[in-house]
């Protein structure tokens, strides 16, 4: 690691183009991820069924959370692939929602977000329980399409789709910081937890920059996405790739997807969706790019993604210097008061 | 989603970022960016830590600060005061292990801290550096409580012989003990601790020697625990200062701070290090009951910042903006940065 203080490129910083190997695989098949297309994607959920059935993940409440068709509404302990639905009162590029020629009224988009909104602030970890244990937010209740009059008070529409899951950071926060290595970097260049040797100390939890691993209560261990790494190992495509009808998730080899990716936007610009966006490709983002990335139709907050995560141990080089001169001035402190005090 | 359908959370800042932006004078090429987010819901996980975690931050800088003591009381001659230190460092350090180990997930599995050593992880440094200062602790304590009668047997004596030795190895490392928790908390995706990671071990090591100090200006008499004064007044100072300096630099995050139950636990913990401060100053050198009361004030002080620090972070991951305004700021002044380069 470079002892350079400010935040650049070193060992747990910066592009990093085989992950693998720098954890120690010397030969290693090549690096594997998910290009999730959710310009395609139709809320169908069969990645989160598929990915629980194989994983034999728990259950997390069937839940009504008022979050559009969304019942699951976080990845967690219990939920490793999440469809998060967006509803949006805006149109889509290359779309025609059709709503001009309705007698329908305003949406109930916004109440319905400020209603739940308002419960998740009522629970004990703000919503963040949600992938992990069942939350209870209420019923929303919504006014009738067309309770509203009037044209003037339609609004536009489309609706926004995405599976999301562990990105298996290129610089993984959960891995640098786990205590016990349950956490480690496999020859796919994946992140995985070894269930026989996590405590459930919970660092990776509040590492994570996405919110993504959690503590499952029934077991006290962290859980996340294992990139079907037993799956892998048998040279099959992951449960939830398998299963997406409209191959919106999208497994191989890194290179061939970022390539694969970049065509897709292209094309999607080409055919008038400008909202086309990649999220997570860039190997020289703040997590050196994620094995799992998007194609994205707005920007990632409005998916629930942070707009521009780092990985902490960025600066762990800084911290360490800061505790540093912490220390020295509390060494020198306590001799000045001895001395000062003298002998008896 | 617009707004963030949460008009009540969102107020909470100072400054939208969209504010900020046109501050910079910056041309609006997209449409002011109101705050968006998913449902409201947060980003982050917020920790599954609980209140174990920061009593556990607390007992930890006790016990170093203690540790500190006992090895210069017993470097310049003062037994008792040698004597509180090395007793209140051994009880907090078993209190901190507690907490520490009853936190897990799987407390039966704590030794599997101990089948590796990363330096990346300040949680696994922590653990080695607790394993290596805890013997020294426990040698010297034990020194203490050894009774009179068998002062002169084989293992008093052999105790007595350690003790000195065990307990200044233990003291060289009580730096690193009160220091590194602030590494642990800073190293995570929670913006109020990792925003603050240049204040934090500071602030922790200013109040592991204030609560120190206070600690044993209870248990030791006034004639000996001159040092134990000015260890307080030296740590008292130091965390009022990181406290103050955290806040005015971390602009945004700080409302985290600011607000809510942090804001209300650190605003006790800063009165009452304020006033344990001026205790010492003023009267503890001189009465016994100015001396007790200003100790107190100097450990609840402590332990309410431990706690302050813990919800801010806390309520930090909770509320999405947190996350989301600081990333977007960054992101702005990037792009505003390569297009002035560029052009
Ligand atoms: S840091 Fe989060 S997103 Fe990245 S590999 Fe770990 S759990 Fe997955
Ligand atoms: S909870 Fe388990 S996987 Fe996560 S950091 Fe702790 S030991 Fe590692």
């Amino acid at each position: 690691m470079s002892t350079d203080h400010e935040p650049g490129r070193h060992r747990l910083y910066g592009r990093l183009d085989d992950p693998a190997a720098d954890a120690g695989h010397v030969e290693h098949p090549p690096r594997v991820g998910f290009f999730t297309d959710t310009s395609v994607c139709i809320g169908c959920k069969a990645c989160e069924v598929a990915c629980k059935e194989w994983n034999l993940v728990p259950d997390d409440g069937m839940n009504l959370l008022g979050m559009s068709l969304d019942n699951s509404g976080m990845l967690g302990a219990n939920t490793w692939r999440h469809v998060a639905f967006i509803e949006r009162e805006a149109p889509l590029g290359g779309q025609v929602s059709g709503v001009e020629g309705m007698p329908t009224g305003a949406s109930g988009v916004a109440h319905m977000e400020a209603t739940v909104a308002a419960g998740l602030r009522d629970t004990e970890r703000g919503g963040g329980e949600l992938g992990t244990t069942t939350v209870d937010l209420g019923m929303p209740s919504l006014s009738l399409p067309g309770a509203a009059t009037g044209a003037e008070s339609r609004t536009d529409f489309s609706w926004l789709m995405m599976s999301d899951v562990c990105k298996h950071c290129t610089h993984a926060a959960c891995l640098d910081v786990c205590p016990t290595g349950a956490l480690f970097r496999t020859e796919f260049g994946t992140v995985v937890v070894q269930q026989d040797i996590c405590n459930g100390c919970g660092y990776c939890v509040s590492g994570c920059p996405f919110g993504v691993i959690d503590r499952r209560p029934q077991d006290g261990r962290a859980n996340k996405c294992t990139l079907c790494y037993d799956r892998l190992q048998d040279g099959l495509e992951p449960a939830c790739a398998k299963a997406c009808p409209t191959e919106s998730i999208q497994f191989g080899p890194l290179d061939e997807l970022r390539e694969r990716a970049a065509a897709r936007v292209e094309q999607l610009h080409e055919r008038g969706v400008p909202e086309a966006r990649l999220y997570g490709e860039d190997p020289d983002d703040g997590i050196g790019g994620s094995a799992a990335f998007f194609l994205l139709l707005d920007e990632p907050e409005v998916y629930g993604l942070p707009p521009d995560p780092i990985v902490a141990s960025r600066d762990l080089v800084d911290m360490w210097r800061h505790a540093g001169a912490a220390c020295a001035a509390f060494v020198t402190a306590a001799v000045a008061v001895f001395v000062a005090a003298g002998r008896r | 989603m617009t707004q963030g359908g949460d008009g009540r959370a969102l107020e909470t800042g100072t400054r939208t970022f969209a504010r900020s932006r046109r501050g910079r004078g910056e041309e609006l090429m997209v449409p002011p960016a109101e705050f968006r987010s998913y449902y409201g819901r947060p980003v982050l996980k917020p920790p599954v830590w609980e209140w174990k975690i920061a009593a556990y931050l607390f007992t930890g800088g006790l016990s170093a600060g203690s540790a500190v003591l006992g090895a210069g009381a017993e470097l310049t001659g003062r037994p008792a005061l040698r004597r509180a230190g090395w007793l209140s460092a051994l009880a907090s350090l078993l209190a901190s292990t507690y907490f520490l180990v009853s936190d897990l997930g799987r407390p039966e599995r704590f030794h599997h801290m101990l089948r590796v050593a990363k330096p990346t992880s300040p949680m696994s440094v922590g653990t080695w550096v607790l394993t290596a200062y805890a013997p020294g602790v426990g040698i010297a304590a034990m020194r203490e409580l050894v009774p009179t009668r068998w002062r002169t047997t084989l293992p008093g004596r052999l105790v007595r012989r350690a003790a000195r030795p065990a307990g200044l190895a233990a003291a060289a490392l009580a730096p690193a003990v009160a220091s590194y928790p602030a590494v642990l908390l800073s190293q995570t995706a929670a913006p109020a601790w990792h925003e603050a990671r240049r204040e934090l071990p500071f602030l922790f090591t200013g109040s592991a020697a204030a609560t120190a100090g206070g600690l044993a200006m209870v248990l030791a008499p006034r004639g000996e625990a001159g040092p134990a004064r000015g260890l307080a007044v030296y740590g008292a100072i130091q965390e009022l200062v990181a406290s103050r300096v955290l806040e005015e630099r971390l602009d945004l995050v700080a409302q985290a701070y600011r607000t809510g139950k942090a804001h209300q636990l650190r605003h006790a913990s800063e009165l009452l290090t304020a006033g344990g401060l001026a205790g010492t100053l003023l009267g503890a050198g001189r009465s016994r009951t100015v001396a007790v009361a200003s100790g107190a004030a100097l450990l609840a002080g402590g332990a309410l910042q431990r706690f302050g620090v813990f919800e801010a972070g806390v309520a930090s991951t909770k509320d999405p903006r947190y996350v989301i305004e600081p990333q977007r700021a960054r992101m702005a002044q990037r792009d505003a940065g390569s297009g002035s380069a560029a052009g």
